[in-house]
């Protein structure tokens, strides 16, 4: 455990500005809630920032009366299909790119990296083009095999991390006990980089549920519309209906938030991932 | 778990190296390694949904295409076309503009939250995890809800004064967008900056204490070179970002007002997915691939980053 700052000093000039952003996030925040929770007429009189002076949850009936709920099942779907891809491609491929020793894995994993560093933007019209041409567009598979695709050479650069700790004396030891690479997968890699898959699959689930750029192009049914594709009808629905708009928004945020608070260090370890190699 | 393993291990490890054992002796093969076939999955999704398109983005900017029907050859037409244009010529400036504006404001909050909330104080813990908020937000979620608080009738910017149509500027709205963009990612830059700060051996910081060290110079002459690595990582990532910031253009401010926010990722989807010139659009896609991957090669070459293995390294 980590033991006192070096600096036991109060620091004064970070310790404002960090006061200053709290600020920052805060308002907003507390703007969508307080927002969301008031009737149109109760929020005019109030104004923007005050707190309110009588709850109610009539904005939540009204989006959900306005087709949030398909739009929550189709996230859903989107999401746990993506989480599960992403795990079921990426741990073969993290195990062989640690432990083969043939050039296609390294090279693979050099191809990954790059991976990194592709725009997912500057694709949409291959992408288009590819969809349609594999008679996907306008389904749900078209979102999810793009945003695995993308999300895929982080995933296997964080589970080739974590799978380099793991000793090789402990693959040896698999091996004479007469293990092949598939139960060295299933016995060893898997267990040993749960923290990894925990982490990876929380980070799929969360890029898998924000994903607004493959919904917009590579769908147009309505009833196919995920949660961040369903707030742009919303907002041409509730133009000036602001605490409306705020639920809606508040409302796609909020399994994420709980998400947040069961797998906070799964989630933060894969956003770290990102950086930390 | 495998952990017990018992002694033998050592003089079987040695033994690995030698060649193949006879087919009929399971107990005592060559180190079982995966197959190249581990690599399938992966390799199929994402060489035919992410490199893929990276290829063929390539190949239909020489092309005509109006998202019907197959894309015909046309030369270099596109990109004739493309190098007279001068509104490609302003989006890219305000692009490189909206880039560098990312860079200046995030990275030196991000580096100072980042190296505040490496602290052990309780407090601290509990604080990130507030600024780590925007970032759960989709980036739809976010525009939106910016939108209507920068509503210049009824929203948050009321309290603005002179700020309150801040999105019906053009310097306002890039402000606005820089601003979005900071209150989202910043917290993961912290993320960044706070974990390196953490590996900092602390040894670093009593020997400067014992010398009298000023809490400014340890930051320039201790925390600022140790974090030198992880500095580039997170400017490589937040610029070839800025590059694509397409959703929060599209939701917040739709390009306007005119077109003082168009960027580069913006005017392609406009030129693709409105004006149906895919042909043309493609050749701005890449246009686009070219800056991101020269940027972050650039990053790269001048950094030593490819080398590195870990953030432990040097320690």
């Amino acid at each position: 455990m980590k033991t006192a700052t070096p600096h036991d000093r109060p620091n004064w000039f970070a310790g404002t500005f960090t006061a200053a952003w709290l600020v920052i996030v805060g308002v907003p925040l507390y703007t969508m809630v307080s927002w969301s929770l008031q009737t149109r007429d109760g929020f005019l009189d109030n104004g923007p920032i005050a707190l309110p002076r009588a709850l109610t949850l009539e904005n939540f009936f009204t989006v959900v009366n306005d087709g949030f709920g398909r739009y929550l099942v189709n996230t859903v779907i989107v999401t746990v299909a993506c989480v599960v891809l992403t795990l079921v491609a990426a741990i073969p491929a993290a195990y062989a790119i640690v432990r083969s020793r043939s050039w296609l894995a390294s090279t693979a994993f050099r191809i990954f990296l790059l991976g990194l560093a592709i725009p997912a933007q500057a694709t949409i019209i291959p992408l288009y083009l590819i969809i349609n041409r594999l008679q996907l567009y306008d389904s749900l598979t078209a979102i999810v095999l793009p945003t695995v695709a993308f999300g895929l050479p982080l995933a296997i650069l964080v589970l080739a991390g974590s799978l380099r700790d793991v000793s090789d004396e402990l693959y040896d030891a698999m091996t004479v006990d007469g293990a092949g690479p598939f139960r060295i997968l299933w016995q060893l890699v898997v267990p040993v980089s749960r923290g990894s898959i925990a982490a990876v699959g929380t980070y799929a689930a969360l890029g898998a549920w924000n994903q607004f750029l493959f919904p917009l192009i590579l769908t147009q049914d309505p009833d196919l519309r995920t949660l961040t594709l369903g707030l742009t009808k919303f907002r041409q629905e509730f133009q000036i209906n602001l605490p409306g708009m705020m639920m809606a928004v508040l409302l796609t945020a909020l399994p994420v938030f709980v998400l947040y608070l069961v797998a906070r260090r799964w989630l933060i370890a894969g956003l770290a991932g990102m950086g930390g190699r | 778990m495998v952990a017990g393993v018992d002694t033998r291990t050592g003089e079987e490890a040695a033994s690995d190296e030698s060649p193949r054992p006879g087919p009929r002796e399971p107990a005592r093969p060559a180190v079982s390694r995966p197959r190249s076939w581990y690599l399938l999955p992966a390799a199929l999704l994402f060489g035919l949904f992410a490199a893929f398109p990276l290829v063929l983005v390539v190949f239909l900017s020489f092309t005509e295409w109006e998202g019907i029907g197959d894309p015909a050859l046309i030369g270099l037409d596109n990109w004739v076309r493309l190098f007279g244009d001068q509104r490609v010529l302003d989006v890219t400036g305000t692009t490189l503009l909206l880039t560098v504006l990312c860079w200046v404001t995030q990275t030196p909050a991000a580096l100072l939250l980042g190296v505040w909330a490496a602290g052990p104080q309780r407090n601290r813990a509990i604080l990130s995890s507030i600024f780590f908020l925007p970032l759960l937000l989709s980036t739809a979620a976010l525009a939106l809800m910016w939108q209507r608080l920068l509503d210049p009738y009824f929203g948050l910017a009321t309290e603005l004064g002179p700020l309150r149509n801040l999105l019906g500027t053009g310097t306002g709205a890039i402000a606005a967008i820089v601003f979005v963009i900071g209150w989202q990612y910043i917290p993961f830059h912290m993320l960044l900056y706070q974990a390196a700060a953490r590996n900092v051996p602390k040894v670093l910081y009593d020997a400067a204490t014992l010398d009298g060290a000023s809490r400014s110079q340890m930051f320039w002459q201790i925390t600022l070179p140790q974090l030198r690595n992880t500095i580039i990582t997170s400017s490589t990532i937040m610029v070839v970002g800025s590059l694509t910031h397409f959703e929060i253009v599209l939701l917040l401010t739709n390009g306007g007002p005119g077109t003082a926010t168009y960027i580069l990722p913006f005017e392609m989807y406009i030129r693709g997915f409105r004006a149906l010139e895919f042909g043309y659009a493609s050749a701005i896609a890449t246009v686009l691939v070219v800056l991101a991957t020269t940027v972050s090669l650039v990053i790269v070459k001048f950094s030593g980053f490819a080398k590195m293995r870990s953030t432990l390294e040097g320690m």
